[in-house]
């Protein structure tokens, strides 16, 4: 789960990160309201859910209240399209309002979980403001990384090594040790996937500061931090994407004009490759689970004809415990609740499947059956297509 | 004949008593697994009788920890349903309990709890496979978690796969063509887990019995480029592999934790480029799989050595 640069920045300071002092604003009066309280010059800065906006003009210095007038009302409601947005892009709802600081210079520095080592590290690179993926393509010796031991934490004199290793002022060395425990100990306590501060800045007086947070958390940890779950922004997420969850699916939403309903990740994945390699384009990744009900089914079927591109519909499904014949029943119900109009391809296998075809042949309803992927994928793409 | 387990292997079933404990404690029985002990702390002392299809019944003792399951019942291996908030501490119960091999189904365990199983399970003997995974099934002789066992048979390709249905998927396409396997090991789709590709790949390598193997991966991480580097240096057997998620989009979770493009690494078309830079043949498609072996086994002359099923 994903939250705003702001919420990121207020859980940090918790955990004794530095920060500049800021407020987060819905409106244009309350974005100068912000200004007043904090003093010029004032950041505003676009609250959305992905990287790049200062690139897409959706962060500005105001010098006086004038221009955080005009900056707020300027990117408030803007589109903004950014590399990690899409092309369709996403529309700027909440401002942060910040102190402006004088930056001597930037650096990063990144937490993740290493799936090698099975560690939490901590990365750290003197090319702050640039994006990491850049760095560690270009000059990769210019990242350094600390290996973190689960029972100890971070410990100061790895900090202090990352701290010399991206050559911070040597005045300043204690500070980013703290920055960076805090750091560690905010991404341990809230279960996070990712946390990344870029910039990390030293200033004109002396502080070491977070001017970016992007803070990720693992979904799987949400059931213990009440807290996080309270910060999710529905307006960021894709609504067939918000549905699909309160039924335990997992539905991701692609461009394409064949919709996929499969069980398991790792064939729902391979369904989609499938259909590509046959010339045709998936609407959507969509894994019913292991114990794909009627309404299940159902649900699924609903979500994917929410989506208007959707031209046909691919079932493809490997009954293991899962019986054919139970989910045959599931799709004929569906496709018959929803008067379902459009190409329906079923391929099933596993248990019961002789069964299972029968149930889909006697249904009456245009279902065509395929006999393996790739004789579904064949048809679907050509029904779809013709 | 086999890796990992065989028909003498004894199990726990951690969590027996719940719905998914009973249900494929039921399962693994009436494929010939020696399941003879349950945990469910508190429950200790009861026993559960499963009738199995064939008339038999089966009375499994369940204990309130696994130390005095392993104890009184000689189990090496265990098997965990256990809900995912519980499961890092059922894995590390049995690791404490120092038993062979647990196997751990759980899916949405948090990663930073297996970071911490993975400390403490160093400089102790016990192998873990999962979470996150279906599983382990040595065809004709037993089998630990939740792969539907009919569609298997007892021959000599090993199969190992980080995705429960491709694994399915796998299997059913060597069968259908006579191919029987020596051993399928689900090692699961989170990022951080048990057994790597490479660990069962080792095991694989030093099995007489074994003389092909199928690795299925899928995008995130780099385990796949790994094996493929360890494969080459390392394994004296035909190795052809598949790789899901060739057309995902960067930065989405592909429904397992550890299936997600992140700052341009992981991708499929990386991973099929060192696999096949390695000497691995990927199936260009996952209907390909069992067809792609099947020329592969024939390059290297062992064919009919491999058609367990005439």
């Amino acid at each position: 789960m994903n939250i705003h640069e702001y919420q990121g920045k207020e859980i940090l300071k918790r955990y004794g990160v530095k920060v500049p002092e800021g407020k987060v604003a819905f409106t244009v009066e309350e974005a100068v309201a912000a200004a007043e309280a904090l003093g010029l010059p004032a950041v505003v800065k676009a609250q959305i859910h992905a990287g790049g906006r200062g690139k897409a003009g959706g962060v500005k210095v105001a010098r006086t209240m004038d221009e955080v007038r005009k900056y707020a009302s300027e990117i408030l409601g803007k589109v903004l399209v950014t590399h990690q947005t899409g092309p369709e892009g996403k529309e700027v709802k909440r401002l942060l309002i910040e102190q402006g600081c004088d930056i001597k210079k930037e650096y990063y520095v990144g937490v993740v979980v290493d799936r090698s080592t099975g560690r939490v590290v901590m990365m750290a690179s003197e090319e702050g403001g640039t994006e990491i993926e850049e760095v560690a393509a270009r000059t990769p010796e210019k990242i350094i990384k600390e290996v973190i031991d689960p029972a100890v934490g971070l410990q100061p004199f790895q900090a202090r090594k990352l701290a010399y290793g991206i050559n911070i002022p040597n005045e300043l060395v204690n500070k980013a040790v703290t920055f960076m425990i805090g750091l560690y100990n905010a991404f341990v306590d809230k279960d996070c996937s990712i946390a990344e501060i870029n910039p990390l800045v030293v200033t004109g007086d002396g502080e070491v500061m977070a001017l970016d947070a992007k803070l990720n958390f693992d979904s799987n940890a949400l059931f213990r931090h009440k807290d996080i779950l309270e910060l999710r922004d529905l307006d960021e997420e894709d609504e067939k994407e918000i549905q699909a969850s309160k039924f335990d699916l997992s539905y991701i939403a692609l461009d394409g004009n064949i919709g996929c309903m499969v069980n398991g990740a790792g064939l729902a994945m391979a369904t989609m490759d499938i259909i590509k390699y046959y010339g045709g384009e998936p609407a959507n990744f969509l894994d019913v689970g292991g114990g794909a009900t009627t309404e299940k089914v159902t649900e699924a079927f609903k979500i994917i004809l929410s989506d208007k591109n959707v031209k046909g519909i691919f079932v493809n499904i490997f009954g293991g415990i899962m019986r054919c014949d139970v989910i045959a029943n599931g799709v004929v119900e569906a496709a018959r609740q929803l008067g379902l109009d459009k190409p329906l391809v079923v391929r099933l296998e596993g248990t019961n499947v002789a069964l299972g075809k029968k149930i889909l042949e006697e249904s009456g309803l245009n279902i065509v059956p395929a006999d393996s992927m790739a004789d579904g994928a064949q048809k679907i793409v050509s029904l779809v297509n013709s | 004949m086999s890796i990992l387990l065989d028909r003498n292997t004894k199990i726990i079933t951690q969590n027996m008593t719940g719905k998914t404990g009973m249900f494929h404690t039921k399962s693994c029985l009436e494929y010939g697994a020696k399941m003879v002990a349950g945990t469910a702390p508190g429950k200790g002392g009861q026993v559960v009788d499963f009738q199995l299809d064939n008339g038999t019944t089966v009375s499994v003792p369940v204990y309130n920890t696994v130390k005095e399951a392993k104890e009184a019942t000689g189990a090496t291996a265990s098997v965990i349903y256990v809900p995912p908030a519980f499961a890092a501490d059922s894995i590390m119960e049995a690791v404490d309990a120092e038993l062979d091999l647990v196997v751990c189904i759980t899916e949405g365990i948090p990663v930073l709890d297996m970071v911490k199983v993975k400390r403490f399970m160093e400089g102790k003997k016990t192998r873990l496979i999962g979470p996150n995974c279906p599983g382990i099934t040595t065809p004709g002789q037993s089998k630990i978690g939740i792969m539907p066992g009919y569609i298997h048979t007892p021959g000599h390709v090993g199969v190992v796969s980080r995705s429960g249905t491709l694994t399915y998927e796998a299997v059913h396409q060597l069968t259908a063509r006579g191919i029987g396997q020596s051993t399928a090991v689900g090692i699961g789709g989170d990022p951080v887990k048990g057994m790597e590709f490479i660990d069962v790949l080792k095991l694989f390598n030093e099995d007489p019995d074994t003389y092909a193997v199928i690795m299925i991966g899928e995008i995130g991480g780099t385990a796949e480029e790994e094996a493929a580097e360890w494969i080459k240096a390392n394994m004296k057997k035909p190795v052809v592999g598949f790789i899901g998620g060739q057309t995902a989009p960067p930065g989405k979770r592909m429904g397992h934790a550890g299936a997600i493009i992140s700052g341009g690494k992981g991708t499929a078309a990386e991973k099929i480029k060192v696999m096949e830079s390695c000497g691995i043949r990927v199936a260009p498609t996952p209907s390909e799989m069992g067809a792609t072996l099947v020329e592969v086994l024939k390059e290297h002359g062992i064919l009919d050595k491999c058609i367990t099923v005439k």
